[in-house]
Formats: C-alpha cells, sequence, structure tokens
C-alpha cells in the first residue's frame, strides 16, 4: 500500500514547502532585502568583508605604514600593484634607507583576490567599501595610494 | 446600480435596432461586445502580469516593480508599449504562414473562452448550455498554435518545447475534465449560469464535500499544468531549452503568447470559481439583494485562486518530463476515476450537503 502511502507523503511535503514560502510572502513587508540603491545613497554602508578597492590609509599626520618591502607587488597573481622607491636618508637617524616614491595601484586589472592584503606584513594596505568605481576614462583606474609628502610613519618597523 | 447597467445595454440594444435592420444590428452588437471584452481583458492580462510580478517579489523577500508610475502600477503598461515598438524578427527558412498564425490560435482560443463564464447575473455574453463542454473543447485549442509556433520556428528548442507542451497539455486535460465531469455529477447541467444557479443551496465543494475537495485539488494540478506554469513548465525551461516554443518570437507577437498564458491562467482560476466556489454568488447569500456586486465576488475569488497559482509557482520546483507523465497516468487519473464513483455514490445516496 505505498502507493497511498506515497500521495500522503507527497502531499505533506508539498504543504511544508508552501508553508515556508508563505511565512516569507507574508513577512516581505518587513524583511525586504531589497536595497533601493540610488535612493538609499547617503545611508547605504557596505558590509565589512566587502572588497571595494585597496586602500592605503594615513593618520592625521599624513604618515602611512608601508615600508615599501614590495612584498604586496610579489603577492599580486597579475601586477596590478607597482611600487616605485629609492634609497634616500632617513632625517631622523641620518641613515640611507629604502623608502617609497609611489606605491601604485591598477584597480582595472586587479581581481580583488586580497593576497596583497595578506602579504603586507605592517598592515599598510587594507580594503576599503567604496563600490561606485566605474570612470569615464580607464587612467582614472591606476591610482597612486600613498598620498603626495607622506612618510613612513616611526616605529613599523621594529 | 445594476439596473442602471442592465438598461444602459438595454437602451444601445435598442437603439441599435432602431437605426439598423435587424441583421447588421446583431452583428454590431457582437462586434461591440467582443470589443469591450478585448480591451478589458488586454488591460486585466497585463495587470495579472504585474501582479505576478509583485507576489513573486514578495515570495522572494524583494518588493518588485516600484518606480513606473505610483508603487509601479504602469510597469506593464511600459513593458507592452515597449513591445509594441519592436521589431518583428524571424528566422530564416522559418514556415512563415504558421509563424504568424501561430500566436493568434493561443490568444483567440483563450479569448473565446471568456465568452461564457457568468460575471454576475445576466452579465455573460454567451449563455451557452453546453458551457463546460465548450470551456473544455476550446482549452485544447490553444495547444495546437504552441504546436505550430514551436514547429514553424524553425528551431530546435522551440520544437522541443512545443513538443514537450504538447505531451503535457493532452494529458492533462484528462485529469481537468474529469475532475470538471464530478462536479456536473451533482449539478445535472452543462451551462454555466445553472450550475451558479445550483450552487444557491451551498458552494459545490460544500455539497460535494469529500469528492469534491479530491476533485478541487485534482483540478488545480491539472489546470496549473495547463497552463505551462510552474512546476510545470518544461515547456519554457529558461535553463534547457531558451524560451521554448516562443524562443524565436519577438514584440506584439510575443506579447500574444505573454498575455495568453495570464489569461489562461485567469480562465483556470474562473474555472474553479464557478465550479467549486459559487460563481458570483456571495458567502451566505449577504449581497444576495445587490446582483452587482457579483462582479466583485467573483473578482474576488477568481483573484484568490489565481493568487494560489502563484504561490505553486514560486515554492515548487520543475517537474521532470517522466515525473510529470508518472503523476498524471498513474496518480490523478486512477483517483479521479475513483473520485467520479465516490461522487456517483453520493449523489446516488443523497448524502450531499444542502442548506
Amino acid at each position: 500500500m505505498s502507493y497511498f502511502s506515497d500521495i500522503y507523503k507527497g502531499i505533506k511535503t508539498l504543504l511544508t514547502g508552501m508553508s515556508v514560502t508563505g511565512k516569507y510572502f507574508l513577512n516581505s513587508r518587513k524583511g525586504a532585502i531589497t536595497q533601493q540603491y540610488p535612493d538609499n545613497r547617503d545611508s547605504l554602508k557596505m558590509f565589512d568583508r566587502f572588497r571595494g578597492e585597496v586602500v592605503m590609509p594615513h593618520d592625521e599626520n599624513n604618515e602611512h605604514r608601508c615600508t615599501g618591502c614590495q612584498k604586496c607587488e610579489l603577492a599580486c597573481p597579475n601586477g596590478s600593484i607597482e611600487i616605485i622607491w629609492d634609497r634616500k636618508v632617513d632625517p631622523e637617524t641620518g641613515k640611507k634607507k629604502k623608502m617609497i616614491e609611489k606605491h601604485i595601484y591598477h584597480l582595472g586589472m586587479c581581481t580583488m583576490c586580497g593576497l596583497c592584503i595578506e602579504a603586507c606584513p605592517t598592515d599598510a594596505i587594507k580594503w576599503a567599501q567604496n563600490f561606485e568605481n566605474s570612470v569615464y576614462d580607464r587612467s582614472y583606474l591606476t591610482r597612486v595610494l600613498n598620498k603626495p609628502g607622506s612618510r613612513l610613519k616611526p616605529g613599523v618597523e621594529e | 446600480m445594476n439596473h442602471i447597467s442592465l438598461s444602459i445595454t438595454k437602451n444601445i440594444h435598442n437603439w441599435l435596432f432602431s437605426i439598423m435592420p435587424e441583421g447588421a444590428a446583431s452583428i454590431t452588437e457582437m462586434v461591440l461586445i467582443a470589443l469591450v471584452y478585448l480591451a478589458i481583458f488586454a488591460v486585466a492580462g497585463l495587470y495579472l502580469v504585474l501582479l505576478e510580478r509583485k507576489v513573486a517579489a514578495w515570495f522572494q523577500l524583494r518588493l518588485g516593480p516600484n518606480r513606473v508610475g505610483f508603487k509601479g502600477l504602469l510597469q506593464t503598461m511600459a513593458d507592452a508599449l515597449k513591445l509594441v515598438s519592436k521589431e518583428l524578427t524571424g528566422t530564416d527558412r522559418a514556415d512563415k504562414f504558421l509563424y504568424n498564425l501561430a500566436p493568434y490560435f493561443v490568444i483567440i482560443s483563450s479569448l473565446m473562452a471568456l465568452a461564457v463564464f457568468p460575471f454576475t447575473k445576466e452579465f455573460q455574453a454567451f449563455d451557452i448550455n453546453i458551457g463546460i463542454f465548450f470551456l473544455i473543447a476550446i482549452s485544447s485549442i490553444g495547444v495546437i498554435g504552441i504546436l505550430l509556433g514551436g514547429w514553424s520556428s524553425n528551431n530546435k528548442f522551440a520544437l522541443i518545447g512545443a513538443m514537450r507542451s504538447g505531451v503535457q497539455t493532452i494529458s492533462y486535460e484528462l485529469s481537468v475534465g474529469l475532475s470538471l465531469l464530478t462536479m456536473v455529477l451533482i449539478t445535472g447541467s452543462l451551462q454555466l449560469s445553472e450550475i451558479v444557479e445550483v450552487q444557491k443551496n451551498g458552494w459545490l465543494i460544500v455539497q460535494g464535500h469529500i469528492p469534491a475537495v479530491i476533485a478541487f485539488m485534482i483540478y488545480m494540478i491539472a489546470g496549473t499544468a495547463e497552463t505551462n506554469r510552474a512546476p510545470f513548465d518544461m515547456v519554457e525551461a529558461e535553463s534547457e531549452l531558451g524560451a521554448g516554443f516562443h524562443t524565436e518570437y519577438s514584440g506584439m507577437k510575443f506579447a500574444y503568447f505573454f498575455l495568453a498564458e495570464f489569461i489562461n491562467m485567469f480562465i483556470i482560476a474562473s474555472i474553479a470559481t464557478t465550479i467549486f466556489f459559487g460563481g458570483w454568488l456571495s458567502p451566505f447569500g449577504v449581497t444576495e439583494s445587490i446582483p452587482v456586486l457579483g462582479v466583485f465576488w467573483f473578482l474576488g475569488k477568481t483573484l484568490l485562486i489565481v493568487f494560489l497559482m502563484m504561490w505553486f509557482r514560486w515554492t515548487f520546483p520543475r517537474l521532470r518530463i517522466d515525473q510529470l507523465l508518472t503523476l498524471e497516468w498513474k496518480y490523478l487519473l486512477p483517483l479521479n476515476l475513483l473520485n467520479i464513483v465516490l461522487m456517483a455514490l453520493i449523489v446516488w445516496l443523497n448524502l450531499t450537503i444542502q442548506f
């Protein structure tokens, strides 16, 4: 008699499914997950793990944490990061030291894999939550991450 | 209110017959009624599409169309305008005549079925005495349009979709017909106005209790399959066949197929309303004295059943073709035949519930 028990089970499982979607239907007004994007531009905040673009945070003294070790450049699988560096005299110690001139980041080539951020020993670069990355000319996608005139924050290298 | 509307139609009737010879006047009258129905149901079809999209969105915790017009009410109007303005394309070496004919088969068969529904007392275009038979016959013509469209498109996906539709519709028509036949055992008439009249002693789903509920369930399953909607939408299974039989159609011809799908859904729901839920009769006869409210009750019940079909669509996964045929031939059909015997016994032994 599995014929009739099959019918019973079939109807029961169908009703279970319908009750699940029915609950969603009744709660849709409160719990809609749609973001009405251009309207909520001011209040829209991306979640912490969102990978928008790579940025280099600077503190209020225009100091960053990048020592120019080039580990991010080596870690990047498709060459999105280019570091131009030089040996310059450190004003504090008077010794010659490796310093970055430009930390160049090609957003157009970046696949947001995050290997550079994992590789960085001094946490100099991190993800930004900015997602409006479209521009009218691709040259805008090449970005210099360190601000002009910025320097290494003292104490990072110790 | 009802008297006013009736007197309007009567006045038009008298006026037409006063200025024209009898034959010309009745033809003009028919054309007028056809135009009114066409206009009403074109708009109703558009709003059913909007309803479907909104309901789908709510089931999926989305918002649905809400930009065009107030709360998105003009969305499907805009879509229709877009479809009208689009180019009508076709494939090379398609059978041009059949290719162009197919959409009309589909849309005309679904519009013809609308003529026999009693929307309220005396608001019925065509009160034919074989109403249910006519409905079943007409609803089988639509599949010819689908088969023609799939065949003449010169596209293998369209052809597979059309063939699946043929298999499905021919199989499930049996169940639709037999479940309606079960109810005809109680009413003793095929005329839709007569069937509504019978239900003044209680809706048929109450009168027929157990077999009527079984018949309603079978009817809803088979009816959903007849309209080629999910979970029986293998005809246009997007992941397998592109868009199925209407892959090669564009613009207004595509819109005809699309509109016909939604009008068919409305028709299936209307049949269910008329046969099982008392048509335009109000629950417990609360608005018996105002017949014009019958339209409200009819549409309300119909939309509830339409909502049920949408609920099915956005809940259940698509069936495979062998599962589809197993469901029909091994489950629905034998149960249906048993159910007819049960109903016949109940009618014979006078076990129906009458108020």
